[in-house]
């Protein structure tokens, strides 16, 4: 909001909506966002917009009420929707060159190069000039390139003649109904398409599709970024439906860039597994190690190639190690589900915990030694089965008021 | 609304004689400070934007619009066919011309004379260059309408209608937005069979309508009904084409009479229109 606008000062008054007090005080709350913008500070109050900082107390107390409800609402998820322009163009690049001729000083002033000043400098130079003991981050001074501070808001939406630019403007969500409008027409044009062909008789079913394969539709919050306005549950399920039937069609390959630009890869996981290279002893055996945890109990595992299936645990055999049929299948299932049960020869320690998270833990150690020997596909099939995963359980704490975890005290009545 | 009239008229502004009722201009908060800013004198400029304003009150069809349709294009596109005798609304009564085993049929004398003046009307707020706005809820005439009003150059509402669209248009805009100027009406119910919020709240902000209305419709609070089909899609393209056409001849005539006034700014050359 300029200040020297008459008719902007008109509408403050009229439409008291938005600001509730007088102009002074509207320019002094212009350096928005929870912290005190410290741009300015540096040099003397010959800038009207900014003589908040050391001016009465009164003012102080002022805007620092009036700044508590605009931080709530610039601390909102996707700010550029929020509303109207309540910064103008000319304003923020105001803003933007005291950040810069600040950001100069201040180097200047901390005796280091103002062209090499990063961001991160800025805020050490401003923790050490200014200390602050408060806790709550927001509170602390901060100096911060505008773009930062103040959110990222939609241009007025209509010309000098007040007529808007957009067709579908008075609807109030304009760029998700044209989007919707859009993929409607594509809709039609594709279904013309098809009746062309049939009309000359070159219509088949098995036209090329498609491929959906290793992608997703994007998520609402992404289309809300890329429309840049804020939708409903409702209509993202409405979006997602109309793109469906816009697949259905047979000939739908035609509109696939359109397509694709409302759709992200998906990441392959098992990309993301680092598998040991395979080392050799002096024999030329090749072995591999690998370690897992499970609750508190620690195991590693040396797995060695080209044995008979014999398993030593901390030394003993593990039918007398584990006397328990269940740990024993736990050993034996990584193995088991590649089928190379009598290939391997296994050297394990563990300690910690239980039978039971002992043999989970050298479940997964065995797992991680096994990679090594084993091809990519094979790897993403063990990590969709699961044996690559650690089991995240720990017992749960026990809490105050209560005798275990989830068990209460007996209730008596009376 | 009437204030700024009234501030305007103070001022020594000569307002254009406006034919139709309730002819707003854009935001009545505006009116006001505007009017006390500037005291505008008769320049030339304005003296001939006048002459461009007036010209084409001066002749009943300046447009000519009558070589637009005919009463078989109506009939040709199922524009006389109602709802049953049941859906019928006691006050379309007077525009049917009778009902045939069951089924209402409009009259298509008075279809032509109504749509005769709307179509004018409507040329006419698009040769003065004010907003319309397409409102139709019908969801298989959406596109077609959303279509229209992009090749046309104006605007269109066939969504959900948010309840402050007009009545609380400086919250949900922003300031200083621009209400239309006239709102055409492709179906004046909504998706439950009642009458259209859009409606009442174009009579609440003074804003004219032109309505396509069927025999169960409410043609009481629209200005310029026409009383027609809204189901059949050959009778939705038909009034889509027909808007369309209007439009975009009001449009052009507009600039043809700004391009021949800046050829020869001393007078306005009074030839063929």
């Amino acid at each position: 909001m300029k200040c020297s606008n008459i008719v902007t000062q008109m509408q403050m008054l009229l439409l008291s909506t938005y600001f509730l007090f007088s102009p002074e005080r509207r320019t002094a709350n212009m350096a928005a966002s929870g912290g005190r913008t410290v741009g300015s500070f540096l040099w003397k109050c010959g800038n009207c917009c900014f003589n908040f900082n050391t001016v009465s107390s009164n003012l102080t107390r002022q805007v620092l009420s009036r700044q508590l409800c605009v931080s709530a609402v610039l601390h909102r998820k996707n700010l550029a929707a929020a509303g109207p322009e309540k910064f103008s163009e000319e304003f923020i690049k105001k803003q933007v060159e005291e950040f810069n001729i600040g950001k100069r000083h201040l180097a200047n002033m901390m005796g280091e190069d103002p062209e090499t000043f990063t961001q991160g400098d800025i805020n050490r130079s401003i923790a050490y000039l200014f200390p602050s003991g408060l806790f709550d981050k927001k509170a602390k001074p901060l100096m911060k390139h505008p773009d930062e501070v103040f959110p990222k808001q939609r241009a007025v939406q209509w010309g000098a003649d007040g007529r808007p630019f957009h067709f579908l403007f008075y609807t109030g969500k304009q760029s998700y109904y044209s989007l919707m409008h859009d993929t409607f027409t594509k809709a039609l044009a594709v279904e013309k398409h098809q009746d062309r062909l049939r009309g000359k008789d070159l219509f088949t079913q098995d036209a090329k599709q498609i491929s959906l394969v290793g992608s997703r539709w994007l998520l609402k919050e992404e289309l809300e970024e890329l429309l840049v306005e804020t939708i409903s549950e409702h209509d993202y399920a409405r979006f997602i439906q109309l793109m469906e039937r816009l697949l259905s069609l047979p000939y739908c390959s035609v509109e696939e860039d359109f397509v694709q630009r409302y759709r992200r890869q998906l990441e392959i996981q098992s990309s993301k597994q680092q598998v040991q290279p395979l080392q050799y002893d002096q024999h030329g055996v090749a072995y591999s190690t690998g370690d897992g945890r499970r609750k508190t109990a620690m195991g590693t595992v040396l797995l060695r190639d080209s044995g008979s299936g014999s398993i030593s645990i901390n030394g003993t055999n593990y039918v007398h190690y584990f006397p328990v049929l269940q740990d024993r299948e736990q050993l034996m299932f990584p193995l088991h589900f590649m089928e190379v049960l009598g290939r391997f020869d296994m050297q394990c320690s563990v300690s910690g915990g239980g039978h039971s998270s002992q043999a989970g833990a050298l479940r997964l150690a065995i797992s991680r030694a096994m990679l090594s020997f084993l091809s990519e596909g094979q790897v993403e099939t063990m990590r969709q089965a699961g044996l690559l995963t650690p089991d995240p359980r720990i017992k749960e704490r026990k809490k105050p008021g209560q005798e275990g975890a989830r068990r209460k005290f007996t209730w008596k009545k009376r | 609304m009437a204030a700024g009239v009234l501030t305007k008229g103070l001022c020594g502004f000569r307002q254009p004689r406006i034919v139709a009722a309730g002819y707003s201009c854009s935001g009545p908060l505006y009116a006001t400070a505007t009017a006390v800013k500037t005291l505008p004198l008769q320049t030339d400029s304005t003296a001939v934007t006048d002459e461009i304003q007036n010209l084409p009150l001066e002749t009943p069809d300046f447009f000519r619009l009558s070589e637009l349709f005919s009463l078989k294009d109506l009939f040709d596109a199922r524009v006389h066919l109602g709802h049953k005798k049941g859906c019928r609304h006691r006050l379309m009564e007077p525009y049917l011309f009778g009902s045939r085993l069951g089924q209402d049929i409009i009259d298509l004398d008075q279809t032509m004379a109504h749509l005769q003046s709307a179509l004018n009307f409507t040329a006419h707020i698009a040769y003065r260059g004010g907003i319309i706005l397409f409102v139709s809820r019908r969801r298989q005439f959406s596109h077609v309408v959303e279509s229209t009003a992009g090749d046309c150059g104006e605007y269109a509402h066939t969504r959900y209608w948010q309840g402050g669209l007009l009545t609380n248009a400086p919250i949900q805009y922003g300031p200083g937005v621009r209400l239309p100027d006239l709102i055409v009406f492709l179906s004046t119910l909504n998706n439950v069979f009642q009458q259209h919020v859009g409606v009442r709240d174009a009579a609440k902000m003074n804003i004219p309508t032109v309505g396509v209305v069927d025999s169960n419709c409410n043609p009481s609070l629209v200005t310029y009904p026409v009383p027609g089909n809204d189901d059949t899609p050959a009778a939705m393209e038909l009034y889509c084409r027909l808007f369309k056409m209007t439009i975009n001849r009001a449009k052009d005539k507009r600039r043809q009479m700004e391009l021949l006034q800046g050829l020869s700014p001393a007078g306005l050359i009074h030839g063929s229109s």
